[in-house]
């Protein structure tokens, strides 16, 4: 008894500001066993099942793949691999619907089952302990698991991003969130394999305690955990914190299990805490031990409008209305299908989507139920969302910031630091849905970020190209200047080269020479047409002489009388006909005497 | 009286000598102001507000320019603008857009003939390719600013309102309320959904 006593130690509980308490509402759902869904016919496999990069496909159209092979592989950083759920061939690789509040289709893989559900070769590690700490997550890794409690972190990165040294391993295991069960009744039947993850998990981050948080509502829970941690002769922490909500939320249940309170924009291991959840430590085991990669989750259907409320284990990508029809859900009664619980859930915009890693809960409320929210009325300053914030913010003052997009005025009331529950909306009594302004207001500073960024990167581009285009004209500057200077250079060689008794080639050079030269040339050759002329030709030449000459003493005579600027060049042409009548007269009488 | 405005005096002599100290040794270079104001831009470097580049608008608007230039910045950027200089806002010219779509340029491979007059355009190098080789768009690097659409021979640049995915989407103002769930309080008041909606 003693030692038992030892084993199990019950935990100091501390508290946290506000949170609310809504109706539960999870009897409905966790009186039943957990029930095995049939495969199905075809399975829809997103790419963007978790936080970070989505995961490349390696299979194509065509191929078959057997249950637990990796069809899509994880991306360096933040990513998550996806596996066959079943075995089967793939028949297409595109959008399909999400469940997603946008509405928008994702990529994804879709498998037609071939009915044998046949699995790849598995290697179990039944002595894990044998394996080191990386092999192991090398295999989680592989194992494309992610947190099975709502947000979808891959698992590996959590232990592979410790910023201090960790003491505590602490189980979730609140599961606060009203009508979802999906925890419970896992931890109901399976606190064995949860604990040996846990086992494996407290090796991987070699911490020295292990707490499990747990709300006071699951007692045969927790009385499973005791039970299994005898068993297992595994040390552990039970801290049973009251049942409010939203105490499953990650930093509220380390604030409340060790009292440390996680600062804004920092993680758990920051205060040396790894927080997992209860499905997720035992799907670390199913994958370490048993070679199982993450294809299925334990998923609660409830809701009015469902004829067979529980929890049901479904292969990932099966379709929510499968599901749903398997739970035999009246869908007519139902005014929407939610994915999640009632406060951080949303409404499904198709259910043709299919149950994703991180889907917990499926809510198929009738009208009457989860009413339509009434219209909302102004702020009236109550402060009534003050009081339940669990992380101290000032709700009304960030509403009035996000309603009139001062998203530096938010950020300032740190609105990045709100984790979205959803209280503060549950007691406006001007139902004002608070949460819906702040996850607008989050996306707008998301998105101003980004376009900050894009902006910044294309200025330095911008500046880049400039400077290229800048650097470019200069050195083709350069380049024009080095040419004219080489062919100055090529030049003064050449001239060097060639002595100057080389006449003839200097001459040619130089133009002004070579048209004397030329000229010369062209009298020579007139004066020897002039000889050859015959006496005739020469008569006729000394009377056009003898005319032109008349004609220009006339004019020039004119000129001389009007007193005309002409005067002087009429004189020397007067003088230079008279020079060529006297030359043709000489070559007349030159070619007589010849003759004679 | 003597000995209190001695020290006045010197007191004087002392600040002014700091001040004018600090003046010489940490004026800022440039205009402070035209990095401010260039900051707000969105640097796609489109040329629409007749200025070559964000930079040379920014300047422009430090020295008295029009604050409704900008058009792909659209009116939050004239607002906040506006807000900087502590100016009245001005409304935006009649073509353009209060909210601009963002766009990508998509070039339709199959037709470019590989003439490089694009790249050439580009402002912010996002166009790949060599002369007589086809070309494409490097979509993440592109700023959306038109200028490659106009030198393209053959016409084979489209540009593409950029879409939402699911990593990018985000929620809007609320206004329907069919979508809300953060309640499970009965109410007393059901109104139909029709008149919510």
């Amino acid at each position: 008894m003693n030692q038992q006593a030892n084993l199990i130690t019950t935990g100091k509980v501390w508290s946290i500001p506000g949170g609310i308490h809504p109706a539960e509402n999870k009897s409905q759902s966790n009186a039943t066993p957990i029930e095995t869904l049939p495969v199905p016919s075809e399975l829809w496999l997103p790419l963007t099942m978790h936080i970070g990069a989505e995961a490349l496909p390696i299979v194509k159209v065509g191929d078959t793949v057997c249950k637990g092979e990796l069809i899509a592989q994880a991306q360096t950083g933040i990513s998550a691999s996806v596996h066959a759920p079943t075995s089967g061939r793939i028949t297409a690789i595109k959008p399909h619907p999400f469940a997603h509040e946008s509405g928008l289709d994702a990529m994804a893989i879709c498998i037609e089952s071939d009915g044998l559900d046949a699995w790849r070769k598995q290697t179990p590690w039944k002595d894990w302990q044998q394996h080191s700490a990386e092999e192991i997550l090398e295999r989680i890794h592989n194992g494309g698991i992610t947190g099975l409690g709502g947000a979808g972190f891959p698992t590996d990165i959590k232990y592979r991003n410790k910023h201090a040294a960790v003491h505590t391993l602490l189980v979730n295991a609140a599961e606060c969130e009203p009508y979802i069960t999906a925890d419970d009744v896992l931890i109901r039947y399976y606190a064995k394999e949860i604990l040996m993850g846990a086992q494996i998990s407290q090796m991987l981050c070699s911490a020295e305690t292990i707490i499990i948080g747990i709300e006071d509502n699951k007692p045969e829970a927790a009385q499973a955990f005791r039970e299994a941690a005898k068993e297992l002769n595994l040390p552990v922490t039970l801290t049973v914190v009251p049942t409010k909500y939203p105490s499953g939320g990650e930093k509220q249940l380390i604030q409340l299990t060790t009292g440390l309170e996680v600062p804004a924009k920092r993680l758990p291991s920051d205060v040396g805490v790894l927080c997992q959840n209860v499905g997720t430590l035992r799907q670390i085991y199913r994958t370490v031990v048993h070679d199982e990669p993450l294809i299925s989750r334990i998923t609660t259907v409830t809701g009015k409008a469902v004829n067979k409320p529980g929890n049901y284990e479904v292969l990932i990508g099966t379709s929510i209305e499968t599901l749903l029809n398997q739970a035999e859900a009246h869908l007519k009664k139902a005014e929407r299908v939610i994915m999640g619980g009632p406060m951080m859930g949303f409404a499904i915009p198709d259910i043709a989507a299919p149950i994703v890693k991180a889907t917990n809960c499926i809510l198929a409320p009738t009208k009457k139920e989860l009413p339509v929210p009434m219209f909302d009325n102004p702020c009236i300053r109550c402060g009534m969302c003050e009081q339940v914030c669990p992380v101290n913010l000032l709700p009304q003052q960030m509403l009035w910031a996000s309603r009139n997009r001062q998203l530096d005025n938010a950020a300032l009331h740190s609105l990045p630091d709100c984790i979205e529950c959803g209280a503060c909306s549950f007691v406006c009594p001007s139902n004002i849905p608070l949460v819906q302004y702040f996850r607008y207001a989050k996306g707008e500073i998301r998105q101003e970020e980004q376009d900050n960024r894009k902006a910044e990167q294309a200025r330095i581009r911008f500046e880049n190209r400039q400077a290229r285009q800048e650097r470019e004209k200069i050195e083709k500057e350069e380049r024009r200047k080095a040419r004219a200077e080489a062919a100055a250079k090529a030049l003064a060689a050449k001239k060097e080269a060639q002595p100057e008794g080389a006449a003839p080639a200097t001459d040619a050079e130089d133009p002004i020479k070579a048209a004397l030269a030329r000229a010369a040339a062209k009298k020579q050759e007139k004066q020897a047409s002039a000889a050859s002329k015959s006496i005739d030709e020469l008569k006729a030449d000394v009377e056009k002489a003898k005319t032109k000459q008349a004609k220009a003493l006339e004019r020039l005579a004119e000129a001389e009388k009007e007193g005309s600027e002409m005067v002087n060049a009429l004189r020397k042409a007067a003088g230079k006909l008279e020079e060529k009548t006297k030359s043709a007269e000489l070559a007349l009488q030159q070619a007589q005497e010849q003759s004679n | 009286m003597l000995l209190s405005v001695i020290t006045l005096l010197v007191l004087a002599a002392i600040f002014g000598a700091l001040l004018g100290f600090a003046s010489i040794r940490f004026k800022p270079e440039g205009n402070p102001i035209v990095e401010e104001i260039d900051n707000l831009l969105p640097q796609s470097q489109c040329g629409q507000c007749g200025h070559p580049g964000c930079r040379p608008y920014a300047e422009a608007v430090a020295n008295g320019e029009e604050i409704n230039k900008c058009a792909p910045g659209g009116e939050a950027t004239m607002l906040a603008i506006a807000d900087l200089l502590d100016a009245e806002p001005q409304p935006l010219d009649a073509e353009h857009e209060a909210d601009p779509v963002k766009q990508v340029a998509v070039i339709r491979e199959a037709e470019c003939i590989g003439c490089t007059k694009c790249i050439q355009a580009c402002p912010v190098d996002a166009i790949l390719g060599a002369a007589k080789q086809m070309h494409t768009v490097i979509e993440s690097e592109c700023t959306g600013c038109d200028l490659c659409v106009e030198p393209c021979p053959v016409d084979c640049i489209d540009m593409v309102p950029v879409q939402t995915d699911i990593k990018t989407w985000h929620k809007d103002k609320p206004n329907s309320y069919l979508n809300l769930i953060a309640t499970d309080k009965s109410g007393l008041l059901i109104p139909n959904s029709e008149t919510v909606a």
